[in-house]
Protein backbone atom coordinates (compact mmCIF):
# COMPACT_ATOMS: atom_id res chain seq x y z
CA UNK A 1 0.00 0.00 0.00
CA UNK A 2 3.05 2.75 0.74
CA UNK A 3 4.52 1.49 -1.93
CA UNK A 4 2.15 2.09 -4.17
CA UNK A 5 1.75 5.65 -2.79
CA UNK A 6 5.48 6.05 -3.08
CA UNK A 7 4.91 5.05 -6.95
CA UNK A 8 1.91 7.91 -7.18
CA UNK A 9 3.74 10.35 -5.54
CA UNK A 10 6.86 10.20 -8.02
CA UNK A 11 4.54 11.02 -10.87
CA UNK A 12 4.82 14.55 -9.19
CA UNK A 13 8.18 14.71 -11.88
CA UNK A 14 6.15 14.26 -15.02
CA UNK A 15 2.91 16.31 -13.83
CA UNK A 16 3.98 19.61 -15.28
CA UNK A 17 5.24 18.39 -18.52
CA UNK A 18 1.86 15.96 -18.77
CA UNK A 19 -0.55 19.16 -17.92
CA UNK A 20 1.16 21.60 -20.31
CA UNK A 21 1.46 19.08 -23.35
CA UNK A 22 -1.33 17.89 -22.99
CA UNK A 23 -4.10 20.99 -22.49
CA UNK A 24 -2.02 23.01 -25.26
CA UNK A 25 -0.03 20.41 -27.55
CA UNK A 26 -2.98 17.72 -27.78
CA UNK A 27 -6.19 19.11 -26.57
CA UNK A 28 -6.26 21.79 -29.39
CA UNK A 29 -5.97 18.95 -31.87
CA UNK A 30 -9.25 17.33 -30.70
CA UNK A 31 -11.21 20.77 -30.57
CA UNK A 32 -9.78 21.08 -34.32
CA UNK A 33 -11.21 18.11 -35.20
CA UNK A 34 -14.52 19.66 -33.79
CA UNK A 35 -13.97 22.94 -34.83
CA UNK A 36 -14.11 21.77 -38.32
CA UNK A 37 -17.51 20.96 -38.44
CA UNK A 38 -18.86 24.18 -37.45
CA UNK A 39 -19.35 27.79 -39.28
CA UNK A 40 -18.18 29.88 -37.32
CA UNK A 41 -17.83 33.83 -36.46
CA UNK A 42 -14.95 34.33 -33.54
CA UNK A 43 -15.94 38.07 -33.45
CA UNK A 44 -19.24 37.68 -33.03
CA UNK A 45 -19.51 34.38 -31.47
CA UNK A 46 -21.80 32.73 -33.64
CA UNK A 47 -21.45 28.91 -34.15
CA UNK A 48 -23.43 26.62 -36.28
CA UNK A 49 -23.13 23.29 -36.83
CA UNK A 50 -22.59 22.30 -40.38
CA UNK A 51 -21.16 18.85 -40.50
CA UNK A 52 -18.27 18.14 -43.48
CA UNK A 53 -19.70 21.21 -45.40
CA UNK A 54 -16.42 22.88 -44.74
CA UNK A 55 -14.47 19.60 -46.45
CA UNK A 56 -16.57 19.79 -49.13
CA UNK A 57 -15.59 23.39 -49.92
CA UNK A 58 -12.25 22.61 -49.13
CA UNK A 59 -12.56 20.17 -52.30
CA UNK A 60 -13.99 22.57 -54.57
CA UNK A 61 -11.22 25.45 -53.68
CA UNK A 62 -8.64 26.19 -55.84
CA UNK A 63 -6.64 28.27 -54.14
CA UNK A 64 -6.37 24.89 -51.32
CA UNK A 65 -5.18 22.83 -54.01
CA UNK A 66 -3.06 25.07 -55.18
CA UNK A 67 -1.64 25.69 -52.27
CA UNK A 68 -0.94 21.71 -51.43
CA UNK A 69 0.54 22.13 -54.87
CA UNK A 70 3.31 24.42 -53.78
CA UNK A 71 4.16 22.81 -50.63
CA UNK A 72 4.41 19.70 -52.62
CA UNK A 73 6.37 21.79 -55.01
CA UNK A 74 8.21 23.11 -51.84
CA UNK A 75 8.91 19.41 -50.73
CA UNK A 76 10.61 18.53 -53.79
CA UNK A 77 13.13 21.41 -54.54
CA UNK A 78 13.78 21.15 -50.99
CA UNK A 79 14.79 16.85 -50.94
CA UNK A 80 16.76 17.51 -53.98
CA UNK A 81 18.91 20.72 -52.35
CA UNK A 82 18.82 20.18 -48.48
CA UNK A 83 18.96 16.38 -48.65
CA UNK A 84 20.94 15.00 -51.70
CA UNK A 85 22.53 18.30 -52.56
CA UNK A 86 23.91 18.63 -48.72
CA UNK A 87 24.96 14.83 -48.60
CA UNK A 88 27.12 15.78 -51.90
CA UNK A 89 28.46 19.42 -50.37
CA UNK A 90 29.13 17.49 -46.54
CA UNK A 91 31.04 14.62 -48.58
CA UNK A 92 32.94 17.50 -50.26
CA UNK A 93 33.83 19.63 -47.09
CA UNK A 94 35.36 16.10 -45.60
CA UNK A 95 37.37 16.15 -48.71
CA UNK A 96 39.33 19.44 -47.90
CA UNK A 97 42.16 18.23 -46.07
CA UNK A 98 42.45 21.24 -43.47
CA UNK A 99 40.34 20.45 -40.35
CA UNK A 100 40.22 23.94 -39.95
CA UNK A 101 38.80 24.94 -43.17
CA UNK A 102 36.11 21.99 -42.74
CA UNK A 103 35.06 23.75 -39.34
CA UNK A 104 34.98 27.24 -41.18
CA UNK A 105 33.25 26.44 -44.57
CA UNK A 106 30.26 24.07 -42.09
CA UNK A 107 30.23 27.23 -39.76
CA UNK A 108 29.92 30.07 -42.90
CA UNK A 109 27.33 27.97 -44.49
CA UNK A 110 25.24 27.40 -41.11
CA UNK A 111 24.87 31.23 -40.54
CA UNK A 112 21.71 31.53 -42.81
CA UNK A 113 19.65 28.78 -40.32
CA UNK A 114 20.61 30.70 -37.41
CA UNK A 115 19.27 33.92 -38.47
CA UNK A 116 15.06 34.28 -38.31
CA UNK A 117 13.45 33.62 -41.02
CA UNK A 118 11.70 36.75 -41.01
CA UNK A 119 15.09 38.24 -41.50
CA UNK A 120 15.86 35.95 -44.39
CA UNK A 121 12.85 36.89 -45.97
CA UNK A 122 12.63 40.43 -45.63
CA UNK A 123 16.39 40.30 -46.79
CA UNK A 124 15.83 38.22 -50.48
CA UNK A 125 12.23 40.47 -50.23
CA UNK A 126 15.22 43.25 -51.22
CA UNK A 127 17.10 41.51 -52.84
CA UNK A 128 14.54 40.70 -55.47
CA UNK A 129 13.12 44.10 -55.35
CA UNK A 130 13.00 45.67 -59.10
CA UNK A 131 14.36 48.44 -58.64
CA UNK A 132 17.31 48.32 -55.83
CA UNK A 133 17.61 44.68 -55.53
CA UNK A 134 21.30 43.38 -56.33
CA UNK A 135 19.81 40.64 -58.40
CA UNK A 136 18.18 42.90 -61.00
CA UNK A 137 21.30 44.91 -61.18
CA UNK A 138 23.72 42.11 -61.14
CA UNK A 139 21.77 40.58 -64.49
CA UNK A 140 22.39 44.19 -65.90
CA UNK A 141 25.64 44.67 -65.24
CA UNK A 142 26.20 41.05 -67.01
CA UNK A 143 24.37 42.03 -70.17
CA UNK A 144 21.57 39.86 -69.41
CA UNK A 145 19.69 42.87 -69.02
CA UNK A 146 16.15 41.14 -70.22
CA UNK A 147 16.13 38.56 -67.16
CA UNK A 148 15.77 41.61 -64.82
CA UNK A 149 12.19 41.39 -63.62
CA UNK A 150 9.81 41.34 -60.82
CA UNK A 151 10.92 38.24 -58.68
CA UNK A 152 7.94 38.73 -56.22
CA UNK A 153 5.41 40.77 -57.95
CA UNK A 154 4.07 38.24 -60.87
CA UNK A 155 2.78 34.85 -60.87
CA UNK A 156 5.54 33.37 -63.17
CA UNK A 157 8.31 33.92 -60.92
CA UNK A 158 7.09 34.54 -57.00
CA UNK A 159 6.60 30.74 -55.98
CA UNK A 160 9.91 29.89 -57.17
CA UNK A 161 11.79 32.86 -56.05
CA UNK A 162 10.33 31.97 -52.04
CA UNK A 163 11.51 28.47 -52.44
CA UNK A 164 14.87 29.48 -53.28
CA UNK A 165 15.38 31.82 -50.63
CA UNK A 166 14.52 28.62 -48.66
CA UNK A 167 17.18 26.70 -49.97
CA UNK A 168 19.97 29.36 -49.44
CA UNK A 169 18.65 29.11 -45.64
CA UNK A 170 18.33 25.85 -45.06
CA UNK A 171 20.91 24.48 -46.79
CA UNK A 172 23.81 25.13 -44.61
CA UNK A 173 21.93 23.12 -41.03
CA UNK A 174 21.33 19.40 -43.36
CA UNK A 175 25.03 19.78 -44.62
CA UNK A 176 26.11 20.41 -41.16
CA UNK A 177 24.19 17.11 -39.78
CA UNK A 178 25.58 15.49 -42.92
CA UNK A 179 29.11 16.16 -41.45
CA UNK A 180 28.38 14.99 -38.67
CA UNK A 181 27.03 11.78 -39.96
CA UNK A 182 30.02 11.31 -42.28
CA UNK A 183 32.60 11.82 -39.43
CA UNK A 184 30.85 9.02 -37.42
CA UNK A 185 32.36 6.55 -40.31
CA UNK A 186 35.42 4.80 -39.45
CA UNK A 187 38.04 6.17 -41.00
CA UNK A 188 39.34 3.55 -41.32
CA UNK A 189 36.74 1.97 -44.22
CA UNK A 190 38.00 5.14 -46.50
CA UNK A 191 41.78 4.26 -45.79
CA UNK A 192 41.20 0.59 -46.65
CA UNK A 193 38.78 1.73 -49.86
CA UNK A 194 41.15 4.08 -50.76
CA UNK A 195 44.52 1.22 -50.63
CA UNK A 196 42.36 -1.00 -52.69
CA UNK A 197 42.59 2.05 -55.17
CA UNK A 198 39.15 3.33 -55.17
CA UNK A 199 38.61 6.75 -55.90
CA UNK A 200 36.80 9.64 -54.05
CA UNK A 201 33.76 8.73 -56.22
CA UNK A 202 33.78 5.51 -55.70
CA UNK A 203 34.35 6.15 -51.73
CA UNK A 204 31.18 8.43 -52.04
CA UNK A 205 28.91 5.87 -53.62
CA UNK A 206 30.12 2.96 -52.06
CA UNK A 207 31.17 4.10 -48.61
CA UNK A 208 29.63 7.38 -47.83
CA UNK A 209 25.79 6.87 -49.22
CA UNK A 210 25.38 3.36 -47.87
CA UNK A 211 26.83 4.01 -43.98
CA UNK A 212 24.49 7.62 -43.83
CA UNK A 213 21.17 5.90 -45.20
CA UNK A 214 19.48 6.54 -42.23
CA UNK A 215 20.69 10.07 -41.54
CA UNK A 216 19.72 10.63 -45.32
CA UNK A 217 16.12 9.42 -44.47
CA UNK A 218 15.40 11.07 -41.15
CA UNK A 219 16.35 14.48 -43.22
CA UNK A 220 13.99 13.60 -45.89
CA UNK A 221 11.42 13.38 -43.73
CA UNK A 222 12.19 16.49 -41.42
CA UNK A 223 12.66 18.42 -44.91
CA UNK A 224 9.05 17.22 -45.61
CA UNK A 225 7.51 17.82 -43.16
CA UNK A 226 9.04 21.31 -42.48
CA UNK A 227 7.61 21.81 -46.31
CA UNK A 228 3.84 21.28 -45.54
CA UNK A 229 4.50 23.93 -42.49
CA UNK A 230 5.96 26.81 -44.39
CA UNK A 231 4.62 29.88 -43.19
CA UNK A 232 6.70 32.79 -42.01
CA UNK A 233 8.64 33.55 -45.73
CA UNK A 234 5.72 33.26 -47.36
CA UNK A 235 3.82 35.69 -45.21
CA UNK A 236 6.94 38.24 -45.05
CA UNK A 237 7.88 38.41 -48.86
CA UNK A 238 4.35 37.81 -50.38
CA UNK A 239 1.44 36.92 -47.58
CA UNK A 240 0.44 34.75 -50.62
CA UNK A 241 0.39 37.34 -53.37
CA UNK A 242 0.13 38.04 -56.64
CA UNK A 243 -3.37 36.37 -56.69
CA UNK A 244 -2.86 33.78 -54.10
CA UNK A 245 -0.16 32.05 -56.79
CA UNK A 246 2.01 31.90 -53.22
CA UNK A 247 -0.35 30.88 -50.71
CA UNK A 248 0.40 27.48 -49.08
CA UNK A 249 -1.76 25.28 -46.51
CA UNK A 250 -0.59 26.93 -43.74
CA UNK A 251 -1.06 30.99 -45.05
CA UNK A 252 -4.27 29.73 -46.35
CA UNK A 253 -5.33 28.28 -42.94
CA UNK A 254 -4.33 32.18 -41.87
CA UNK A 255 -5.88 34.41 -44.36
CA UNK A 256 -9.17 31.60 -44.52
CA UNK A 257 -9.61 32.34 -40.44
CA UNK A 258 -8.06 35.30 -39.42
CA UNK A 259 -8.40 37.48 -42.34
CA UNK A 260 -11.50 36.41 -43.78
CA UNK A 261 -12.96 35.29 -39.95
CA UNK A 262 -13.67 31.59 -41.35
CA UNK A 263 -12.27 29.79 -38.77
CA UNK A 264 -14.24 26.76 -39.24
CA UNK A 265 -12.73 26.48 -43.04
CA UNK A 266 -9.52 27.06 -41.54
CA UNK A 267 -10.06 24.05 -38.58
CA UNK A 268 -10.88 22.12 -41.99
CA UNK A 269 -6.93 22.82 -43.88
CA UNK A 270 -5.25 22.56 -40.33
CA UNK A 271 -6.98 18.85 -40.41
CA UNK A 272 -5.15 18.01 -43.86
CA UNK A 273 -1.92 19.70 -42.68
CA UNK A 274 -2.23 17.33 -39.66
CA UNK A 275 -3.21 14.29 -41.50
CA UNK A 276 -0.18 15.20 -43.46
CA UNK A 277 2.42 15.89 -41.24
CA UNK A 278 1.22 12.64 -39.15
CA UNK A 279 1.95 10.12 -42.08
CA UNK A 280 5.74 11.86 -42.38
CA UNK A 281 5.98 11.36 -38.71
CA UNK A 282 4.77 7.82 -38.48
CA UNK A 283 7.62 7.37 -41.20
CA UNK A 284 9.66 8.51 -38.73
CA UNK A 285 9.24 6.43 -36.31
CA UNK A 286 9.27 3.37 -39.12
CA UNK A 287 12.72 4.77 -40.27
CA UNK A 288 14.02 4.97 -36.31
CA UNK A 289 12.28 1.50 -35.47
CA UNK A 290 13.84 -0.16 -38.05
CA UNK A 291 17.69 0.96 -37.42
CA UNK A 292 17.47 -0.51 -33.28
CA UNK A 293 16.27 -3.76 -34.92
CA UNK A 294 19.23 -3.61 -37.52
CA UNK A 295 21.32 -2.89 -34.34
CA UNK B 1 50.12 6.95 -65.06
CA UNK B 2 50.89 8.19 -61.54
CA UNK B 3 51.66 12.09 -62.60
CA UNK B 4 48.41 11.78 -64.90
CA UNK B 5 46.59 10.95 -61.60
CA UNK B 6 47.40 13.55 -59.77
CA UNK B 7 46.90 16.12 -62.43
CA UNK B 8 43.68 15.20 -62.47
CA UNK B 9 43.63 14.99 -58.69
CA UNK B 10 44.82 19.05 -59.15
CA UNK B 11 41.95 20.11 -61.38
CA UNK B 12 39.54 17.68 -59.24
CA UNK B 13 40.93 20.12 -55.92
CA UNK B 14 40.79 23.09 -57.80
CA UNK B 15 37.45 22.76 -59.02
CA UNK B 16 36.55 21.81 -55.35
CA UNK B 17 37.49 24.40 -53.77
CA UNK B 18 36.16 26.70 -56.85
CA UNK B 19 32.73 25.94 -56.09
CA UNK B 20 33.37 25.42 -52.14
CA UNK B 21 34.39 29.48 -52.10
CA UNK B 22 31.69 30.25 -54.48
CA UNK B 23 28.99 28.92 -51.88
CA UNK B 24 30.67 30.65 -49.62
CA UNK B 25 30.62 34.04 -51.24
CA UNK B 26 26.57 33.46 -51.77
CA UNK B 27 26.19 32.73 -48.54
CA UNK B 28 27.91 35.65 -46.93
CA UNK B 29 27.22 38.49 -49.96
CA UNK B 30 23.75 38.80 -48.84
CA UNK B 31 24.19 38.80 -45.01
CA UNK B 32 27.19 41.47 -45.75
CA UNK B 33 24.83 43.75 -48.21
CA UNK B 34 22.25 43.71 -45.21
CA UNK B 35 24.78 44.99 -42.90
CA UNK B 36 26.53 47.19 -45.42
CA UNK B 37 22.73 48.90 -46.03
CA UNK B 38 22.12 49.20 -42.41
CA UNK B 39 24.51 52.11 -42.72
CA UNK B 40 23.39 54.08 -45.77
CA UNK B 41 21.06 56.64 -46.52
CA UNK B 42 18.38 56.12 -48.59
CA UNK B 43 19.75 57.86 -52.02
CA UNK B 44 22.79 55.58 -51.64
CA UNK B 45 20.46 52.67 -51.35
CA UNK B 46 18.40 53.37 -54.36
CA UNK B 47 21.78 54.01 -56.54
CA UNK B 48 24.36 51.41 -56.74
CA UNK B 49 23.47 48.37 -54.42
CA UNK B 50 27.19 47.65 -54.66
CA UNK B 51 28.60 50.62 -53.52
CA UNK B 52 30.12 50.88 -49.87
CA UNK B 53 28.36 53.58 -47.69
CA UNK B 54 29.80 56.87 -47.84
CA UNK B 55 29.73 57.29 -44.11
CA UNK B 56 30.01 55.07 -41.70
CA UNK B 57 26.89 56.44 -39.09
CA UNK B 58 24.99 54.28 -36.64
CA UNK B 59 22.26 57.01 -37.47
CA UNK B 60 20.22 54.64 -38.96
CA UNK B 61 20.36 51.60 -35.80
CA UNK B 62 19.45 54.43 -33.69
CA UNK B 63 16.88 55.49 -35.37
CA UNK B 64 15.64 51.64 -35.27
CA UNK B 65 16.02 51.72 -31.59
CA UNK B 66 14.41 54.66 -31.50
CA UNK B 67 11.12 53.06 -33.29
CA UNK B 68 10.35 50.12 -31.55
CA UNK B 69 13.45 47.67 -32.11
CA UNK B 70 14.27 48.53 -28.46
CA UNK B 71 10.91 47.27 -27.33
CA UNK B 72 10.80 44.51 -29.73
CA UNK B 73 14.29 43.43 -27.85
CA UNK B 74 13.53 43.65 -24.68
CA UNK B 75 10.39 41.23 -25.25
CA UNK B 76 12.79 39.06 -27.26
CA UNK B 77 15.20 38.78 -24.42
CA UNK B 78 11.93 38.24 -22.01
CA UNK B 79 10.18 35.87 -23.46
CA UNK B 80 13.76 33.45 -24.67
CA UNK B 81 14.91 33.79 -20.97
CA UNK B 82 11.82 32.83 -19.16
CA UNK B 83 10.44 30.60 -21.50
CA UNK B 84 14.14 28.46 -21.67
CA UNK B 85 14.19 28.28 -18.34
CA UNK B 86 11.04 27.10 -17.80
CA UNK B 87 11.17 24.25 -20.35
CA UNK B 88 14.57 22.92 -19.68
CA UNK B 89 13.31 22.64 -15.82
CA UNK B 90 10.24 21.18 -16.42
CA UNK B 91 11.68 19.03 -19.01
CA UNK B 92 14.49 18.04 -17.15
CA UNK B 93 12.14 17.31 -14.52
CA UNK B 94 9.93 15.03 -16.44
CA UNK B 95 13.05 13.33 -18.15
CA UNK B 96 14.33 12.34 -14.24
CA UNK B 97 10.75 11.04 -13.48
CA UNK B 98 10.81 8.85 -16.41
CA UNK B 99 14.58 7.56 -16.30
CA UNK B 100 15.16 7.34 -12.52
CA UNK B 101 12.28 7.00 -10.40
CA UNK B 102 9.45 4.23 -10.36
CA UNK B 103 6.83 5.51 -11.18
CA UNK B 104 3.72 3.54 -12.48
CA UNK B 105 2.33 3.88 -16.90
CA UNK B 106 5.72 4.68 -17.32
CA UNK B 107 5.72 3.65 -21.43
CA UNK B 108 2.38 5.60 -21.83
CA UNK B 109 3.57 8.70 -20.05
CA UNK B 110 6.90 8.40 -22.26
CA UNK B 111 4.89 8.05 -25.52
CA UNK B 112 2.57 10.99 -24.64
CA UNK B 113 5.26 13.50 -24.38
CA UNK B 114 7.73 12.57 -26.67
CA UNK B 115 4.87 12.05 -29.13
CA UNK B 116 3.94 15.80 -29.00
CA UNK B 117 7.00 16.30 -31.36
CA UNK B 118 4.48 14.73 -34.29
CA UNK B 119 2.57 17.33 -33.71
CA UNK B 120 2.35 20.82 -36.27
CA UNK B 121 1.90 24.04 -34.02
CA UNK B 122 -0.39 25.45 -37.26
CA UNK B 123 -2.71 22.39 -36.72
CA UNK B 124 -3.47 23.77 -33.39
CA UNK B 125 -4.00 27.48 -34.10
CA UNK B 126 -7.72 27.97 -34.05
CA UNK B 127 -8.53 26.04 -30.81
CA UNK B 128 -5.18 27.83 -29.04
CA UNK B 129 -6.69 31.20 -30.49
CA UNK B 130 -9.93 30.70 -28.51
CA UNK B 131 -8.26 28.67 -25.80
CA UNK B 132 -5.99 31.77 -24.77
CA UNK B 133 -9.13 34.60 -25.99
CA UNK B 134 -11.15 32.69 -23.04
CA UNK B 135 -8.32 32.66 -20.80
CA UNK B 136 -7.90 36.41 -21.20
CA UNK B 137 -4.65 36.04 -22.24
CA UNK B 138 -4.69 36.33 -25.66
CA UNK B 139 -2.14 39.11 -26.54
CA UNK B 140 -0.16 38.63 -23.42
CA UNK B 141 3.54 37.81 -23.04
CA UNK B 142 2.09 34.86 -21.40
CA UNK B 143 0.28 33.36 -23.97
CA UNK B 144 4.52 33.21 -25.59
CA UNK B 145 6.03 31.96 -22.59
CA UNK B 146 3.21 29.17 -22.07
CA UNK B 147 3.08 28.17 -26.21
CA UNK B 148 6.51 28.13 -26.09
CA UNK B 149 7.34 26.24 -23.62
CA UNK B 150 4.46 23.30 -24.04
CA UNK B 151 5.60 23.11 -27.91
CA UNK B 152 8.86 22.92 -26.69
CA UNK B 153 8.90 19.91 -23.75
CA UNK B 154 8.42 17.09 -26.01
CA UNK B 155 11.68 17.81 -27.80
CA UNK B 156 13.54 18.98 -25.04
CA UNK B 157 12.72 15.82 -22.96
CA UNK B 158 13.36 14.03 -25.64
CA UNK B 159 17.18 14.83 -25.72
CA UNK B 160 17.43 14.79 -21.70
CA UNK B 161 15.88 11.52 -21.38
CA UNK B 162 18.00 10.22 -24.20
CA UNK B 163 21.25 11.70 -21.90
CA UNK B 164 20.15 10.35 -18.67
CA UNK B 165 19.20 6.98 -18.98
CA UNK B 166 22.83 6.41 -20.18
CA UNK B 167 23.89 7.55 -16.85
CA UNK B 168 24.62 4.73 -14.36
CA UNK B 169 22.65 2.77 -11.75
CA UNK B 170 25.17 3.06 -9.22
CA UNK B 171 25.01 6.96 -9.51
CA UNK B 172 21.13 6.69 -7.95
CA UNK B 173 22.11 4.04 -5.79
CA UNK B 174 24.79 5.88 -4.16
CA UNK B 175 22.78 8.64 -3.49
CA UNK B 176 20.70 6.75 -1.51
CA UNK B 177 23.24 5.32 0.38
CA UNK B 178 23.92 8.85 1.59
CA UNK B 179 20.77 9.13 2.91
CA UNK B 180 19.44 12.24 -0.29
CA UNK B 181 15.98 12.11 -1.16
CA UNK B 182 15.16 12.11 -4.66
CA UNK B 183 14.55 16.15 -5.02
CA UNK B 184 18.54 16.42 -3.82
CA UNK B 185 19.62 13.65 -6.11
CA UNK B 186 17.97 15.45 -8.23
CA UNK B 187 19.11 18.84 -7.65
CA UNK B 188 22.89 17.70 -6.54
CA UNK B 189 23.94 14.75 -8.47
CA UNK B 190 21.91 14.29 -11.52
CA UNK B 191 21.49 17.36 -12.66
CA UNK B 192 24.77 18.61 -12.47
CA UNK B 193 25.95 15.50 -14.93
CA UNK B 194 23.57 16.63 -17.70
CA UNK B 195 25.48 19.86 -18.08
CA UNK B 196 26.30 18.94 -21.90
CA UNK B 197 22.98 18.30 -22.64
CA UNK B 198 21.27 21.09 -20.44
CA UNK B 199 23.83 23.37 -22.94
CA UNK B 200 22.52 21.84 -25.43
CA UNK B 201 19.32 22.21 -25.01
CA UNK B 202 19.30 25.88 -23.74
CA UNK B 203 21.17 26.89 -26.53
CA UNK B 204 18.67 25.65 -29.18
CA UNK B 205 15.84 26.65 -27.14
CA UNK B 206 16.93 29.95 -27.62
CA UNK B 207 17.53 30.10 -31.32
CA UNK B 208 13.91 28.37 -31.73
CA UNK B 209 12.33 31.16 -29.34
CA UNK B 210 14.50 33.92 -30.50
CA UNK B 211 13.01 33.08 -34.32
CA UNK B 212 9.80 31.65 -33.50
CA UNK B 213 7.35 33.75 -36.07
CA UNK B 214 3.62 31.67 -36.39
CA UNK B 215 2.77 32.20 -32.53
CA UNK B 216 3.94 35.42 -32.01
CA UNK B 217 2.32 37.07 -35.54
CA UNK B 218 -1.08 35.26 -34.53
CA UNK B 219 -0.73 35.68 -30.19
CA UNK B 220 0.64 39.11 -29.83
CA UNK B 221 -0.06 43.17 -31.52
CA UNK B 222 1.01 46.21 -30.22
CA UNK B 223 4.71 47.17 -29.68
CA UNK B 224 4.05 46.13 -26.22
CA UNK B 225 4.29 42.10 -26.68
CA UNK B 226 5.42 41.75 -29.94
CA UNK B 227 9.03 40.13 -30.20
CA UNK B 228 11.42 40.92 -33.14
CA UNK B 229 10.66 38.30 -36.01
CA UNK B 230 7.50 40.64 -35.91
CA UNK B 231 8.19 43.54 -34.56
CA UNK B 232 10.58 43.94 -38.01
CA UNK B 233 7.52 43.21 -40.29
CA UNK B 234 5.67 46.01 -38.62
CA UNK B 235 8.91 48.56 -38.81
CA UNK B 236 8.92 47.34 -42.33
CA UNK B 237 5.36 48.36 -43.05
CA UNK B 238 5.10 51.41 -40.52
CA UNK B 239 8.32 53.37 -42.25
CA UNK B 240 8.11 51.39 -45.29
CA UNK B 241 10.28 53.84 -47.26
CA UNK B 242 13.16 54.10 -45.37
CA UNK B 243 14.89 50.80 -45.82
CA UNK B 244 18.29 51.64 -44.48
CA UNK B 245 16.37 51.60 -41.11
CA UNK B 246 14.70 48.45 -41.76
CA UNK B 247 18.41 46.55 -42.61
CA UNK B 248 19.42 48.06 -39.58
CA UNK B 249 16.70 46.35 -37.45
CA UNK B 250 17.55 43.25 -38.89
CA UNK B 251 21.21 43.31 -38.56
CA UNK B 252 20.00 44.38 -34.51
CA UNK B 253 17.98 41.05 -34.76
CA UNK B 254 20.17 38.93 -36.41
CA UNK B 255 23.38 39.54 -34.55
CA UNK B 256 23.06 37.79 -31.16
CA UNK B 257 22.08 34.61 -32.80
CA UNK B 258 24.85 34.48 -34.78
CA UNK B 259 27.13 35.32 -32.07
CA UNK B 260 25.64 32.66 -29.61
CA UNK B 261 26.03 29.57 -33.12
CA UNK B 262 29.36 30.87 -32.96
CA UNK B 263 30.33 30.41 -29.11
CA UNK B 264 28.12 27.67 -28.57
CA UNK B 265 28.88 25.90 -32.37
CA UNK B 266 29.68 22.64 -30.75
CA UNK B 267 26.92 22.13 -28.26
CA UNK B 268 24.27 23.25 -31.19
CA UNK B 269 25.60 20.69 -33.60
CA UNK B 270 25.65 18.03 -30.62
CA UNK B 271 21.74 19.14 -30.26
CA UNK B 272 20.76 19.04 -33.61
CA UNK B 273 22.42 15.83 -34.22
CA UNK B 274 21.22 13.74 -31.47
CA UNK B 275 17.28 15.49 -31.64
CA UNK B 276 17.48 14.52 -35.51
CA UNK B 277 18.62 10.56 -34.80
CA UNK B 278 18.82 9.33 -31.55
Amino acid sequence: MRATLRRTLGLAWVVPALVLVGVFVYLPLVQNLQFSTLKWDIYSGSQEYVGLDNYTKLVDDPVFWSSLGNNALYAVVSIVFQVFGALLLAALIEGVRSQRWQRALRAIYFIPSAISLTVAGLLFYFIYEPNLGPLNHALRAVGLGELAQAWLGQESTAMSSIIAMSQWQGFGYSTLLFAVAIQRIPSEIYGAAAIDGVGAVGRFFRITVPLVREMTGLMAIVTLSGAFQVFNEVMVMTAGGPNNSTQVLGTWLYRSGFVRNNFGYAAAIATVLFVITLAVAVAQLWVTRRRRVEW
Amino acid sequence: MVTRLSFLGVIARVFMWAFLLALAVVVVYPLLWMTLNGFKTNAELFGDPFALPLDWSFGNYVKAWNRGVSDYLTTSVLVTLTSTVATVFISAWAAYGLTRVDIPLNKTLTAVILGGLMLAPTVALVPLVKLFQAMGLYNTFWALLILYTAFRIPFTTFLIRAYMIDLPREVDEAAEMDGAGRWTAFWRIILPMCKPILTSTVLLHILFTWNEYLFAMIFTSGSGVQTLPVGLTSLMSKHGTEYPVVFAGMVIAALPVVLLFFLGQRYIVKGLADGIGK
